[in-house]
């Protein structure tokens, strides 16, 4: 049900921004944006592509324009089909480093005793060093293993559901919430792992992880001002802290409230940006599933469905595993030295980890192994999107549609994978598409749903089938609250990332690294990536210029209106 | 942990399982409902 929702983010991202973010604070901003946006974009998306489907139309180009009657609003849709497919160039590189860390706890040597052999191993794997490193065809490059899982991904969307897709997602979803579940409770069971270190707890780990409020130790820089230097999580260390701070005036505790964390803007664009990742919503590919749906079909409730059961995965379980077992071997200070962010997490802080468990080399395995399958059935429906959009656009078949797009994102892998140092070429595709191309096709999107088509008649293409209703409340939401804090995200970013200014008074202007890339210091791989998105959107615009060429795909549901 | 802490993540958890159990038992008990609800499954009609 949930295979493309379920993904990398739920098992890696999440962990490190409720983490980073706050803990139980950002869990609220999380929810606020679950029910505000995510729930409300997911639903207009389902309806939406459903309508179109019915129209005989499966790409979001051709749906907007025939469910809308603006053949101008075509354009909008080629966002829809840039972000899949770009997001699918550098999603199977990280599949292929999944694979990668999977294979080498079966057949290498997993046991680091110091972190910077296992950041040593991550660098070298993924070529982070230099450009064209990854390219060794050994189990210590990526190379080989991203050849592998590419060819894997075309094989099966190649094939179709009789043959290949449904053989694999029948059972990888389950062994999936399977493996995910025998470490949840390995890490769970994991108690005080090094008895001389006694703070270094599962406690604390779900402390730090969830903990509201925080009690951090601030240290003055050289400037004079406060700055972070860890967060206490137990009494002991409180103790400690205590006692440093009578002894040091240039040290002191502060209590960080909830509503203090809650005031951060950036945390707000945190949790949204999280939920818009997880849920795949502004994906581009909602709106081409639903569209192979039929009016009997209930898509409120596959909507509510596919969204609980990825909240499930994402909170239940990939919020109780990383983080936790992370501070339960290193301790807060030494999971602040390795870093919070989605890699650092899953790719050098749990390698350490499953170092030092017992079994942690086939914990290490399963873990890995289970990213890789969650990976795998999120890149497939990143696929249909394109391919969908081909077969309108050209009027050609699914296997000719396959094999185009297979060339496009073979050539954007291939980029992805070459110009790997520092993960230049990932990072810059990552930030422009997800921060940016996301939140404004999203916002499109509610605006289309409830102004264009009209919120009366969006919520009756959306209860057509429908054993549910959506509350009544949600039209209120998708019409004013929905659009509002869209907007509001999508100023705040600019404002903050791109124009580089600070929302904490007094902090000077500085431009993100991205925006440095390309305007500041031009760096030629940023430029290429951007080069490469710009590209992507040419050829799909080039593709929709003839607006009399839409035609209903030949399995269109005819005679279901 | 504190009790704070304690109570977000019992609340958090709680919240998520509670609608993943609401969703499977309503799918489960609507009559045909089964039938009805799909997810991003890769069955698309273009593949036959």
């Amino acid at each position: 049900m949930s295979g493309s929702a379920v993904g990398l983010g739920n098992f890696l991202r999440f962990p490190g921004q409720v983490a980073e973010y706050g803990g139980g604070a950002f869990m609220l901003a999380y929810f606020f944006s679950f029910l505000l946006i995510g729930l409300p974009i997911c639903w207009a998306e389902w309806a939406m592509g459903r309508q179109g489907g019915l129209k005989g139309f499966n790409s979001a180009p051709s749906i907007l324009a025939a469910i809308t009657q603006r053949p101008s609003l075509r354009f909008l849709g080629i966002i829809a089909v840039i972000i899949p497919v770009i997001i699918y160039m550098y999603y199977v590189v990280i599949e292929a480093w999944c694979l990668a860390y999977a294979t080498n706890y079966l057949f290498g040597d997993m046991r680091f005793n110091e972190t910077s052999e296992a950041t040593e191993f991550f660098v070298n794997l993924i070529g982070a060093a230099k450009d064209g490193s990854a390219l060794g065809f050994d189990i210590k490059h990526v190379g080989v293993f991203f050849i592998g899982v590419f060819i894997l991904n075309f094989v099966l969307i190649w094939r179709g559901i009789s043959k290949g897709i449904e053989f694999f997602c029948k059972y990888a979803m389950p062994t999936l919430l399977i493996v995910a579940l025998i470490i949840l409770v390995r890490v769970l069971t994991l108690g005080t792992p090094d008895a001389t270190n006694p703070d270094r707890t599962i406690a604390n780990g779900l402390g730090y992880m969830w903990n509201p409020s925080k009690q951090v130790l601030e240290v003055k820089d050289a400037d004079g001002e406060w700055v972070r230097e860890r967060e206490i999580v137990d009494a002991n260390n409180m103790e400690d802290a205590t006692a440093m701070v009578a002894d040091n005036k240039d040290k002191r505790l502060r209590q960080l409230t909830a509503f203090e964390q809650l005031s951060n803007p950036n945390l707000w664009l945190a949790a949204a940006g999280q939920i818009f990742f997880s849920l795949s919503v502004g994906f581009g590919v909602i709106i081409t599933y639903s569209s192979y749906m039929t009016k009997k079909d209930d898509i409120v409730l596959s909507g509510l469905a596919a969204a609980s059961a990825n909240e499930f995965c994402e909170v239940a379980v990939g919020g109780l595993i990383s983080i936790p077992a992370a501070v339960a071997f290193f301790g807060v200070s030494g999971l602040a030295g390795i870093g919070l962010s989605t890699f650092d997490i899953g790719f050098k802080a749990l390698p350490m980890v499953f170092s030092q468990m017992p079994a942690g080399m086939l914990f290490g395995f399963l873990f890995f192994f289970l990213l890789f399958l969650a990976a795998v059935t999120s890149s497939l429906s990143m696929l249909q999107p394109g391919i969908a959009f081909l077969e309108e656009s050209l009027n050609i078949n699914r296997r000719q549609s396959v094999a185009i797009l297979g060339f496009i994102v073979a050539m954007g892998s291939a980029f992805v994978l070459y110009f790997s140092a520092d993960l230049k070429a990932l990072d810059t595709l990552d930030f422009w598409v997800t921060n940016l191309l996301m939140v404004v096709l999203a916002t499109a999107q509610i605006i289309v749903f409830a102004w264009v088509i009209g919120i009366e008649k969006g919520f009756e293409m959306a209860h057509a089938g429908a054993a549910i209703r959506i509350p009544k409340l949600f039209k209120f939401t998708m019409k004013y609250v929905t659009p509002l804090l869209l907007i509001a995200i999508l100023g705040c970013w600019l404002y903050s990332s791109v124009l580089g200014y600070s929302f904490d008074p007094g902090k000077p202007r500085e431009y993100t690294g991205y925006v440095v890339d390309l305007f500041i210091e031009p760096n030629a791989i940023a430029w290429m990536g951007v080069g490469l998105i710009a590209l992507t959107g040419l050829f799909i615009f080039l593709n929709l210029l003839p607006a009399t060429h839409f035609k209903p795909a030949p399995t269109a549901k005819k005679g279901i209106k | 942990m504190n009790p704070s802490g304690w109570i977000v993540m019992l609340l958090s958890i709680g919240s998520v399982v509670g609608l993943f159990t609401w969703c499977i038992y309503k799918v489960l008990t609507i009559p045909e409902e089964t039938e009805h609800v799909h997810g991003f499954e890769q069955e698309t009609p273009d593949v036959k």
